[in-house]
C-alpha cells in the first residue's frame, strides 16, 4: 500500500482538470456547434447582412430635423412615464422591502412581500407592458404601470437584502431605550440602509428612462411608438434623430443620478460639485464591521 | 430618582432543560455601583438583558420598584414594556452607536421612547432635551463633538457617547454590559469613573458586567460573583479573597 501511494503521488499532476470538468467543457462546445447549425447561419448571409447594414447606416445620416414636435411629444411622454414609474416604484418598494426583511419581520409578513417582489421580477418589462396594454388600453398609463412593477421588483429585492445585512447591535441599543417599532426603523434601520437605497433608486430611474423608450413599441406610450412607426415607414433619418435624442437623455440622466448621489450621500454641495470636488471630502477613522 | 430591582427565581433556557441562569435571586437598591463578575458563558450578559427584556426570560420575576409602584418586567409586553425600558439606560460592550448618525442624533435616540414616529422622522425633539444633550456631552468630555458622525470617533469617545445616550433617558437605573472590554486600560478606568460618578450624581443604581476583577474591586460598592448560572458571592469588594475568586472562576494557577 505504501509503495502504491508514493508512485501515484509522483504521477499526480497539480492543477489537472477532473474528468467531470473536461466532459462539461466538451459538452458546452458540442452544444455551441449544434446551436449554430440549428439557426441556419451561413457566411453568405453574414456578408450580405454587412452590405445591408452599411446601406442602412448610410441612410440614417443626416438626421432629420423636420418633425421635432412629434419627437418632443414622444420624448416628453417617455420622461413622464419614467419619472412617475420611478416615484411610484420607490414609494411602494420601501414598505414592501421592510415587510420582506426576515431579520425584522415574522414569517407571515415576509412570505407575501417576498412573493410580490419575486412576481414583479419574473417577467420582462415589455411583457408586463403588453399585459397592461390589454388591461388598461393603449397609452402612457400602461407604461407607467409596467415600469412601476419592474421598479418594485428591482429595488424591492436589493433593498430587502440590504436591510437583512444591517448590524442588529445598533437596533438592539435603540430598542433598549424604549423606542417604538416605527422609531427603531427610523433611527436604527434607515440610517444604515439609506445610502444604498438612494443608490438603488437612482439606478432604477436610469433604467426606467431606458425602458420607457421601449414600452412604446407595444403601445404603452412614449417615444418607442414613434420610433417603431418611423422604422416601419423607412424614415431612417428620423430614426437617427430619435436614437441620438435617447442617447443624450440617458447620458443626462446618468449625470443627474450622480449629482443626486453626491448631494445625498457624500454631503457635497452643488457649488462644490461644479468646482469639481467629488469623492470623499474628509478622512474617517476606520470602523469595524461597518467600514 | 432611582428605582430598585428585585430579581426572583429567574431562569433562562436558550434550549429546553439547559438553563443558563438557574434561579437567580438578587436585590439591588440604593445608588451604588454593583459589579457582576464571573467567567465567560456564565450568563452575566443574559442576566442583564433579561432585565430590559432584550432577551426573554423563561421563568421568574423581575420587579422594578419606585415609591410604591412595582412592575414585573418579566411579564409585561408592548406599550408597558416600552414604558419600562425608558426607565432603564443601557451601555454596551461594543458601544452600539448608530454609526451613520451624528453624536447629537445618537444622544437623542435616548429620547425616542418619548417621541412620536412623525417627530422622530423630522428630527423634532424637545428643546429641553437638546439642551440636556449638550450638557451631558460636556459632562462626558465631548463638548464640540455634537455634529461629528459616530463612525468618526475613537473607542473611548464612542463609549462616552454610549453613556451619554443612556443618561438621556433620565433613567432610574443604568445597566452596563462589559463597558470596558473593548477599551485600553487607561480609557477603561476613565469609563468606570464616569459610570460611578454619574450614577451617584443621578442617585441611581448602576449594574456593570465586568471581566476585570481589579477594576471591579476598585470601583464597585458591591460585587456579585456568578458561576455556572448561580450567584456564588454577593458582598463587599474587600470580601473578594482568593478563595472566593477560586470559587467563581475555578482553578488557582491564574491567581498567583
Amino acid at each position: 500500500m505504501a509503495e502504491l501511494k508514493v508512485s501515484s503521488a509522483q504521477q499526480a499532476r497539480p492543477f489537472a482538470l477532473s474528468w467531470q470538468a473536461r466532459a462539461g467543457l466538451v459538452l458546452i462546445l458540442v452544444y455551441a456547434v449544434y446551436a449554430a447549425t440549428q439557426l441556419g447561419f451561413s457566411w453568405d448571409r453574414f456578408q450580405s447582412g454587412m452590405e445591408l447594414g452599411a446601406r442602412f447606416l448610410g441612410r440614417l445620416f443626416p438626421p432629420s430635423v423636420e418633425r421635432l414636435d412629434v419627437l418632443w411629444k414622444g420624448i416628453a411622454e417617455s420622461m413622464e412615464i419614467a419619472v412617475l414609474a420611478s416615484m411610484l416604484g420607490i414609494l411602494l418598494s420601501l414598505p414592501i422591502s421592510l415587510l420582506g426583511a426576515r431579520n425584522l419581520m415574522p414569517a407571515w409578513a415576509t412570505w407575501p412581500s417576498r412573493a410580490i417582489i419575486a412576481l414583479c421580477r419574473s417577467l420582462h418589462p415589455v411583457i408586463v407592458a403588453i399585459i397592461f396594454v390589454k388591461a388598461v388600453g393603449f397609452g402612457a398609463l400602461a407604461g407607467v404601470l409596467a415600469l412601476t412593477v419592474a421598479s418594485i421588483g428591482f429595488i424591492g429585492k436589493l433593498f430587502t437584502e440590504a436591510i437583512e445585512e444591517i448590524s442588529l447591535k445598533q437596533v438592539e441599543a435603540v430598542r433598549a431605550s424604549g423606542a417604538s417599532f416605527a422609531n427603531v426603523i427610523i433611527f436604527a434601520v434607515m440610517p444604515q440602509v439609506f445610502a444604498r437605497f438612494v443608490g438603488f433608486s437612482t439606478y432604477q430611474l436610469d433604467s426606467n428612462l431606458r425602458n420607457s423608450t421601449m414600452v412604446g413599441i407595444v403601445g404603452a406610450g412614449g417615444i418607442g411608438g414613434t420610433l417603431f412607426s418611423a422604422f416601419q415607414r423607412f424614415d431612417y433619418d428620423f430614426v437617427c434623430t430619435i436614437l441620438l435624442t435617447i442617447i443624450g437623455i440617458i447620458m443626462l440622466g446618468e449625470i443627474l443620478a450622480r449629482v443626486v448621489r453626491a448631494i445625498l450621500l457624500d454631503n457635497v454641495t452643488i457649488s462644490e460639485l461644479f468646482r469639481g470636488r467629488t469623492g470623499p471630502t474628509r478622512d474617517r477613522a476606520p470602523t469595524g464591521d461597518d467600514a | 430618582m432611582g428605582a430598585s430591582l428585585h430579581i426572583i427565581e429567574l431562569v433562562k433556557e436558550y434550549r429546553a432543560n439547559q438553563p443558563v441562569l438557574k434561579g437567580i435571586n438578587l436585590d439591588i437598591t440604593g445608588d451604588g455601583l454593583t459589579a457582576v463578575i464571573g467567567p465567560s458563558g456564565t450568563g452575566k450578559s443574559t442576566l442583564l438583558r433579561c432585565v430590559n427584556r432584550l432577551i426573554e426570560p423563561t421563568r421568574g420575576r423581575i420587579l422594578l420598584k419606585d415609591e410604591g409602584n412595582s412592575v414585573d418586567l418579566a411579564s409585561i409586553r408592548g406599550q408597558a414594556l416600552r414604558k419600562a425600558r425608558r426607565r432603564i439606560g443601557m451601555v454596551f460592550q461594543e458601544y452600539n452607536l448608530v454609526e451613520r448618525l451624528t453624536v447629537m442624533e445618537n444622544l437623542l435616540t435616548g429620547r425616542l421612547g418619548y417621541t412620536t414616529a412623525f417627530n422622530a422622522w423630522r428630527r423634532r425633539f424637545e428643546p429641553s432635551d437638546i439642551q440636556y444633550a449638550y450638557e451631558l456631552l460636556e459632562t462626558v468630555g465631548l463638548q464640540g463633538f455634537a455634529n461629528q458622525r459616530a463612525d468618526a470617533l475613537s473607542g473611548g469617545q464612542r463609549q462616552r457617547v454610549g453613556i451619554a445616550r443612556a443618561l438621556m433617558q433620565r433613567p432610574q437605573m443604568l445597566l452596563a454590559d462589559e463597558p470596558t472590554s473593548s477599551l485600553d486600560p487607561k480609557t477603561s478606568v476613565e469609563i468606570m469613573e464616569l459610570l460611578l460618578e454619574l450614577g451617584r450624581a443621578q442617585r441611581i443604581p448602576v449594574i456593570v458586567n465586568i471581566h476585570d476583577v481589579e477594576l471591579a474591586r476598585r470601583y464597585a460598592t458591591r460585587i456579585v460573583g456568578m458561576s455556572g448560572g448561580h450567584i456564588v458571592y454577593d458582598g463587599a469588594p474587600d470580601g473578594m479573597t482568593p478563595d472566593v475568586l477560586k470559587e467563581i472562576y475555578g482553578g488557582e494557577s491564574w491567581l498567583s
